[in-house]
């Protein structure tokens, strides 16, 4: 099995599973029993990791909320955020039409409460009009939300300026890292971000766990989504699952001091499997521009084909036709199509994500996999 | 430098040390790299794992696997729960509920319980002949006592008044025999670390065909009900802790005996009584407060605690305790719950440091037993 699906989870690290383990094995304990001293490691271990994930994106320790992963993220950012600002003067809700589902509906479900959520179209990069946003902006805005990195087509966003315009005209600014954290260089303090949310299972670390920068300076405040105990300063109840957050944290360690080196690996692997497929598919065409992208990802098209075909034909081969969580969807993504793909082209494309167990010898053998699956499938223009 | 002495922890209601069967659960889904929704054979194998988790972990409680919400924690299940089950319903809950379950409805209707812990069924009746439907949230297990409150009762009550009952079975879920439809719940949640399993996983059963709305929205996971990539390790270790936990800790009932009654011996007075979990004592010294006597049994190796883990650190009077009548002695109460894996060195460990941090916090509280 070759694993070229690392935009919908990645494998955990060696490393990571080794950090994580005594957690698992020899330490019991709540890291909320503070008053004991198997409490007091198990909170001990939870701070390390809480360092190490705001070391990742430049912010400080405590300006980290541990939620279960990105999608809790989001919510917790874009409905806590209005929900903290209530009825105020600032309703409006801005994001885009290739954001990830959560963010779409949690910025959609806002509605019910009195917000006005507003999705701006993108171009066919996938880009956002900054003309369209300062338009948007007019209108008094509470927050936008805009992703780093696209979970489908790798695209990213100028976030710094989007960030400035949303800031000159009073909006605080999110984004869903989950897919560039620990893949790129990220400083949200350079960015400007206000919230910011992560995951762990898309840089190596465990599924269950993920994250929500919140900035300290201006403060940017949110009410919880659900209460308790009052854990993570009151803003995200339930025990902070120890074991979980080591990982997280072994992770986040790992990728920022192996980031930059790893990139430029991927990126040629990217660029290797690229060339490789368009040498022998004819017609075979790229989803937004080649730069700026993800160095992990490929969306491509594959004229004369459906995806779903391509997967069934190549069972050694892990790939999807987008994001994971609406892979057995029939409706064609709604990333694609906001990128003014027909459900047609849509449907004939594929999402290949190169990640840190690649090798060059993986790349070659999908090359030969996809290859020869789409000979037998469109067998007349593979020979045109 | 001074040796450090065998620690004895006791302190399971916080959280149980993981089980064997979670642990090999865990590292051999660690080791999977698919995502349960994508729907290559990496993911599907992830999928195959998570729906036999689910399987096994509806089992448990009675529920059809359809009817298993996956999430975080016991913390996030009630708040599904209340969120989803609460609006166009007054909400009761009874005086000794978790903090997840009273933050989950700030404004609710407080039931009162018996000296014993023990929900008052005439209370929940009366209140229930109030205007308008009703959700009743009731704990099965008192963290703090273990008391356990009648269930099955209170749920004909709620039924013949056309209200909603809620139970945060949190503590009881492993411990003792758990079924949805015995007890009568709509909704039933419970936590995987409470168990056994890891931290980072939980669990909302509902009735049978009982719809409700998604607090944390995206993705489309959990039928619609719960977005968010699922934690599937911790939900493989959830699965395979309940499997190994099969009738509950009743061997701990014995020990846990023992232990009281050697700490009355010196004093104590044991908070709670009529049906109680068997892991589970709530011991109050007269004269001590509860975080001296926690930092002094800490010393000496012993782990325990003075109330629930989550207000982390700060000890504040408990609310459990208070609404049982017990006045001054609230503050003077610590909770003592044996691990699933509990053995009778752990217990004379205990009561060794227990009768000697007794003699010298509180000699009258001795004395006065031992004049009895």
């Amino acid at each position: 099995m070759i694993y070229l699906d690392n935009q919908a989870t990645t494998a955990c690290d060696p490393r990571v599973l080794d950090a994580m383990w005594p957690w698992f094995s020899a330490q019991p304990g709540n890291p909320h029993s503070t008053e004991h001293a198997i409490g007091r490691r198990a909170a001990d271990a939870v701070e390390a990791a809480r360092a190490e994930i705001a070391a990742l994106i430049g912010a400080s320790p405590g300006e980290i909320l541990f939620t279960s992963g990105a999608t809790e993220a989001n919510n917790l950012a874009i409905k806590g955020a209005a929900r903290f600002a209530g009825s105020r003067e600032r309703r409006r809700i801005i994001t885009a039409a290739t954001e990830h589902k959560c963010v779409l509906e949690s910025a959609r479900d806002l509605a019910a409460e009195g917000f006005e959520p507003l999705i701006l179209p993108v171009a066919p990069s996938g880009a956002i009009d900054h003309a369209d946003l300062g338009l948007a902006l007019q209108t008094p805005t509470l927050l936008v939300s805009f992703m780093a990195a696209n979970n489908e087509t790798g695209f990213l966003h100028d976030l710094g300026a989007l960030g400035r315009a949303a800031h000159a005209a009073g909006a605080r600014v999110h984004s869903d890292l989950a897919q560039a954290a620990g893949k790129l260089s990220l400083d949200v303090t350079g960015l400007g971000l206000d919230a910011a949310s992560l995951s762990a299972h898309k840089l190596y670390g465990p599924k269950g766990i993920g994250a929500l920068y919140v900035r300290r300076r201006p403060r940017m405040r949110i009410a919880p989504l659900f209460s308790g105990g009052g854990q993570e300063r009151g803003a995200r109840s339930g025990t902070v699952p120890t074991p979980l957050a080591v990982g997280f944290g072994e992770a986040c360690r790992i990728a920022r001091l192996e980031l930059a080196a790893e990139a430029t690996r991927i990126a040629a692997l990217r660029d290797r499997l690229l060339r490789g497929l368009d040498a022998r598919i004819p017609g075979l065409a790229l989803n937004g521009p080649p730069a700026p992208r993800l160095a992990g990802n490929l969306s491509l098209r594959f004229p004369g084909v459906r995806a779903l075909d391509l997967i069934a034909a190549c069972p050694e081969l892990a790939i999807s036709t987008g994001s994971a969580c609406t892979s057995a969807d029939i409706a064609p993504s709604h990333v694609l199509t906001a990128l003014g793909l027909t459900a047609g082209a849509a449907a004939a494309s594929l999402r290949l994500g190169i990640g840190r167990f690649n090798s060059a010898a993986d790349i070659d053998a999908a090359i030969d996999m996809l290859s020869a699956a789409y000979a037998r499938l469109a067998p007349a223009r593979a020979e045109a | 430098m001074q040796h450090a002495p065998q620690e004895i922890y006791l302190d399971a209601n916080a959280s149980e040390p993981l089980r064997p069967a979670a642990q090999r659960a865990i590292l051999e889904s660690l080791t999977l790299p698919g995502n349960p929704s994508s729907i290559h054979a990496a993911g599907r194998a992830a999928r195959r794992l998570l729906e036999d988790s689910r399987t096994v972990i509806a089992r448990t409680v009675g529920a059809a696997p359809a009817d298993i919400i996956l999430c975080s924690g016991g913390t996030e299940a009630n708040a599904i729960a209340i969120a989803g089950l609460s609006p166009g319903r007054r909400v009761l809950m009874g005086a000794t509920e978790h903090d997840a379950v009273r933050a989950a409805a700030p404004g609710a209707e407080i039931l009162l319980v018996h000296p014993q812990g023990g929900l008052d069924l005439a209370a929940l009746a009366a209140a229930l002949e109030g205007k308008g439907p009703a959700l009743v949230c009731l704990m099965l297990a008192n963290n703090e006592t273990g008391v356990l409150h009648p269930i099955a009762a209170a749920a004909a009550l709620c039924h013949a008044r056309g209200a909603l009952l809620h139970v945060d079975a949190a503590q009881a879920v492993g411990r003792i025999p758990v079924d949805l439809g015995e007890l009568g719940a709509d909704t039933l949640a419970f936590s995987a670390h409470k168990l056994g399993g890891p931290k980072g996983a939980g669990a909302l059963a509902l009735a049978s065909g009982l719809a409700i709305a998604p607090l944390i929205a995206g993705g489309g996971q959990e039928r619609g009900r719960r977005g968010g990539t699922p934690a599937l390790p911790a939900i493989a270790g959830f699965a395979a802790a309940l499997a190994e936990s099969g009738e509950g800790v009743a061997q701990l009932a014995p020990l846990r005996d023992r232990l009281e009654q050697g700490a009355t011996a010196v004093g104590a007075l044991v908070c709670g009584g009529g049906a109680r979990l068997p892991n589970t004592t709530c011991l109050a010294l007269a004269g001590a407060r509860a975080e001296t006597q926690v930092i002094n049994l800490d010393l000496a190796g012993v782990r325990v605690s003075a109330g629930a883990a989550c207000s982390s650190g700060k000890v504040t009077q408990s609310h459990v305790l208070a609404a049982m009548g017990l006045g001054a002695l609230a503050s003077c109460a610590i909770r003592v719950s044996l691990p699933w894996n509990a053995t009778d060195a752990q217990v004379d460990g205990f009561l060794a440091a227990y009768a000697e941090m007794a003699a010298r916090l509180a000699p009258a509280a001795a004395r006065t037993i031992s004049a009895a």
